[in-house]
């Protein structure tokens, strides 16, 4: 048996418990049925009449659709129904949508082309599942293959297959402008200059299956009084029901969804794809439907953790101090968003890890590719980024020679020390759990590292932020359609921005004012839009659509005004009601300023002098459509 | 296709259901003769979720075929317990924490119950080597096999 050592004594003034529960055997309270087995799993309903649902699924990585020929499945044995795109009432979504982020993107079944291998094309209903696989094999569908990319860096060449229409660059658009999410502190440039040692690596993880022990699955049947239940193993289940409700455009009250003990997810089930499935089959059946993936299913088109390229480049200083360090990350998103752009936020405001870096930056790009789409699993966004990040202390370790624990313990975070995305550090463990762990190893550490502490150290210099190197014109990460993205963070600083403390350094920023008030337009919209009220941009609305038009990326991608949006005429336009309103333009004073003579903290957002000329990108980077509203069944907009 | 007929005995009590011929154990467990314990985790004979005695030999049920069990014994998860009273290897199953999600856990305690049939004081190797074809993901496997030992002791009146 192995035995877990409490340290209690550690911070033990900063806790008002003794940790009574904690390391005592405990028994489940739902381990009873596990053990007897009458736990009940999503499968374990039994309807009778039960339909079973299959999909036929895409061969092709990434393929136009020309036509899909279901009729020798129709006429097989037990098929009930034949369902393709043209049965989904709103056949696009994103997941996250429901917290109004991101763009819809992601058919529940593909109609136009496939963008990745396993992607759904149509589905079978019949009385069982062997008759519903016999008819899948009889589904003739005509592909045109298209070039695929596969590899995140491929897609963002210029020339690069399109993947999805609605990211025309093959990456998420952060704050609907920016391809890629950015951390920008202190002035790694002029940190590199000075230190002794640059460390520099590249880390590549894969993607990596949750492979829970059952499937993803749901059954779905008529209730008698107009609703539909659905028994579903969903680790997301109002995500599920909303999802649903979304896709078949059917208020939520209809739906009666019913969770419960699901058997494993690991982040694998919270994509809602198999829920609206199994209420389109009972809907269109008018009986119980079962639609449950099998293991192949699971493995192929079940999202997995998405693969994750890191670069990092480090100043060290001889004595082991890390000075700089500077991330260019890529996350294999795949065929469609879902999660992973969230995800890069998570990763973004984690980096640079555990550690008191004084200059930081990092250009992470969420990368669309012809893989399947990714999703949550288990700390997504910082277990590959911290796998990057502690192999390169080792190698760190090995350039400089410091010994890797005391490398650590020189430059872990301590309480009170500002992170690179502006919060402060506290309840900072990294140094006590070292010592710790050299102790356990019979590691020898020094006496001043063996005396070092998490709660001293972080205050002064270590709680400010740094005066802060931004790249031409204060801009930050904005790219030109059809150019190479800049994956080299440090080439091409120019603006400062003053030094201070945390909330001055936030309001001080003129471009993320601009990304607010985008939100804020976007949000507004969406309220206008929900109560009825006029707007002044034309709405995209649900279309009932059958199997819609080929698109283009030009034909959904309206032009962008060459000029930034600019507060108050885009506000004036909108009827946004008060508690959204727009800050007021001298609200949002510019901080990019030249560089000072010399740092002033705090910087007074007064004082700094306007800004520089509006910028004007060369060409406009493309958008997709914006939807507002982005659900209509949910009441109230939440900001993410 | 014309069912057939079939009759076997579960957990003592016995069964009498028309099947599809070619139809697999597991599908005429669940559906045919109701008993939900047995789980299918691939269909595909991998995972062990879906392990069945057949005379008190473990059996992946989802690759037997269902004619093949006529006239046999049959043993599930659901027939472990008399009564309220619980099999020592479900007693320490739930006192060892060797289960989370429960979904690989009647296949497991269907591994143990064959293994400890017949080797009532097992070694750790032999512990694991019987629950070689049972895939757990989420507990890992040390709790389970300390819960198998706990239970072999158990029954034989020692302490493990």
């Amino acid at each position: 048996m192995t035995t877990v050592e409490f340290r209690k004594d550690l911070f033990a003034d900063e806790r008002d418990d003794t940790l009574h529960e904690i390391g005592k055997p405990t028994i489940r309270q739902d381990i009873l049925g596990h053990v007897t087995g009458r736990t009940p799993y999503f499968d374990d309903h039994l309807f009778d009449g039960l339909l079973h649902m299959r999909a036929v699924r895409s061969p092709h990585h990434h393929a136009r659709i020309r036509n899909i020929d279901t009729s020798r499945a129709a006429v097989m044995p037990g098929v009930r129904r034949v369902v393709t795109a043209r049965d989904v009432p709103v056949n696009l979504n994103t997941l996250l949508s429901l917290i109004n982020f991101g763009r819809d993107d992601e058919p529940l079944c593909a109609h136009d082309k496939v963008r990745f291998l396993g992607e759904t094309v149509a589905w079978i209903i019949a009385d069982t599942e062997r008759q519903a696989r016999d008819a899948v094999a009889q589904v003739r569908v005509d592909y045109d293959p298209l070039p695929h990319v596969l590899d995140v860096e491929e897609a963002l060449k210029p020339g690069a297959p399109l993947v999805n229409e609605v990211y025309p660059n093959n990456t998420f658009d952060y704050h609907g402008k920016y391809d890629h999410q950015k951390l920008r502190f202190g002035d790694v440039n002029a940190a590199f200059a000075r230190a002794d040692h640059i460390v520099e690596a590249e880390y590549q993880m894969s993607p990596i299956e949750q492979a829970p022990i059952e499937t993803c699955g749901a059954i779905a049947a008529p209730e008698q009084n107009g609703r539909y239940v659905c028994h579903t193993n969903t680790q997301a289940l109002f995500f599920s029901l909303g999802t649903t409700a979304k896709l078949l455009d059917m208020a939520s009250s209809r739906l009666h969804f019913i969770g419960g003990t699901s058997g494993g997810g690991f982040g694998g089930k919270v994509d809602s794809i198999v829920e609206p499935t199994a209420v389109l089959g009972a809907v269109l059946t008018g009986r119980p439907v079962r639609f449950t993936w099998d293991r192949y299913e699971e493995m192929q088109v079940g999202a997995p953790r998405g693969g994750e390229r890191w670069r990092i480049k480090d100043g060290v200083m001889a004595d082991g101090s890390i000075i700089a360090r500077e991330f260019t990350g890529f996350f294999d998103s795949g065929a469609y968003m879902r999660l992973s752009p969230y995800a890069i936020i998570k990763a973004a405001g984690h980096l640079p890890g555990p550690y008191s870096i004084p200059n930081i930056a990092a250009n992470v790009f969420c990368v669309v590719t012809n893989r399947t789409p990714a999703t949550a699993m288990r700390g997504f966004g910082i277990t590959a980024a911290d796998f990057a990040i502690e192999c390169h202390m080792d190698r760190v370790s090995e350039v400089t020679g410091v010994d890797p624990i005391a490398l650590r313990l020189k430059n872990a975070y301590r309480d009170g020390d500002m992170k690179a995305h502006r919060r402060v550090a506290k309840n900072t463990a990294l140094i006590e759990c070292c010592q710790v762990a050299a102790g356990k190893a019979g590691w020898p550490l020094s006496a001043d590292l063996a005396a070092m502490t998490s709660l001293g150290g972080g205050q002064g210099d270590r709680a400010l932020i740094p005066e802060t190197a931004t790249d031409e014109e204060g801009r930050i990460g904005e790219r030109r359609a059809g150019r190479a993205p800049d994956t080299a963070p440090s080439k091409r600083p120019t603006g400062r921005v003053a030094a201070g403390q945390a909330g001055q350094a936030v309001v001080a920023v003129p471009v993320q004012n601009e990304d607010m008030q985008i939100e804020v337009d976007r949000i507004g919209h969406a309220i206008a839009a929900s109560h009825g009220a006029p707007v002044a941009s034309p709405a995209p609305t649900y279309a009932r659509q059958a199997i819609a038009p080929q698109r283009t990326g030009a034909d959904i991608v309206p032009p962008r005004p060459a000029a930034p949006p600019q507060a108050a005429p885009v506000a004036a336009s909108r009827a946004a009601p008060p508690a959204y309103a727009p800050p007021s333009q001298q609200a949002a004073p510019s901080a990019y300023a030249p560089p000072p003579a010399a740092p002033t903290p705090p910087a007074s957002p007064q004082a700094a002098p306007p800004a520089e000329k509006p910028y004007q990108p060369d060409r406009p980077f493309s958008r997709g459509v914006r939807k507002p509203g982005t659900s209509p069944f949910l009441s109230g907009t939440r900001r993410r | 296709m014309a069912k057939v007929p079939l009759t076997f005995t579960l957990n003592d009590a016995e069964i009498g259901v028309f099947v599809v011929p070619g139809s697999n154990l597991l599908d005429v467990l669940r559906r045919g003769a109701g008993d939900l314990t047995p789980k299918e985790g691939c269909a595909q004979g991998a995972c062990g979720a879906c392990t069945v005695l057949i005379d008190g030999v473990p059996h992946l049920s989802c690759l037997t075929l269902a004619e093949m069990a006529e006239g046999r014994r049959i043993s599930t998860t659901g027939g472990l317990a008399v009564g309220p009273e619980l099999h020592p290897l479900q007693t320490a199953f739930m006192e060892g924490f060797a289960a989370q999600c429960g979904f690989c856990t009647a296949g497991m305690l269907m591994s143990a119950k064959a293994l400890l049939d017949q080797t009532p004081n097992p070694t750790r190797d032999q512990v694991i080597e019987a629950i070689s074809g049972n895939l757990c993901r989420c507990t890992g496997y040390e709790p389970i096999v300390d819960a198998i030992l706990t239970a072999a002791a158990k029954m034989q009146g020692r302490t493990a």
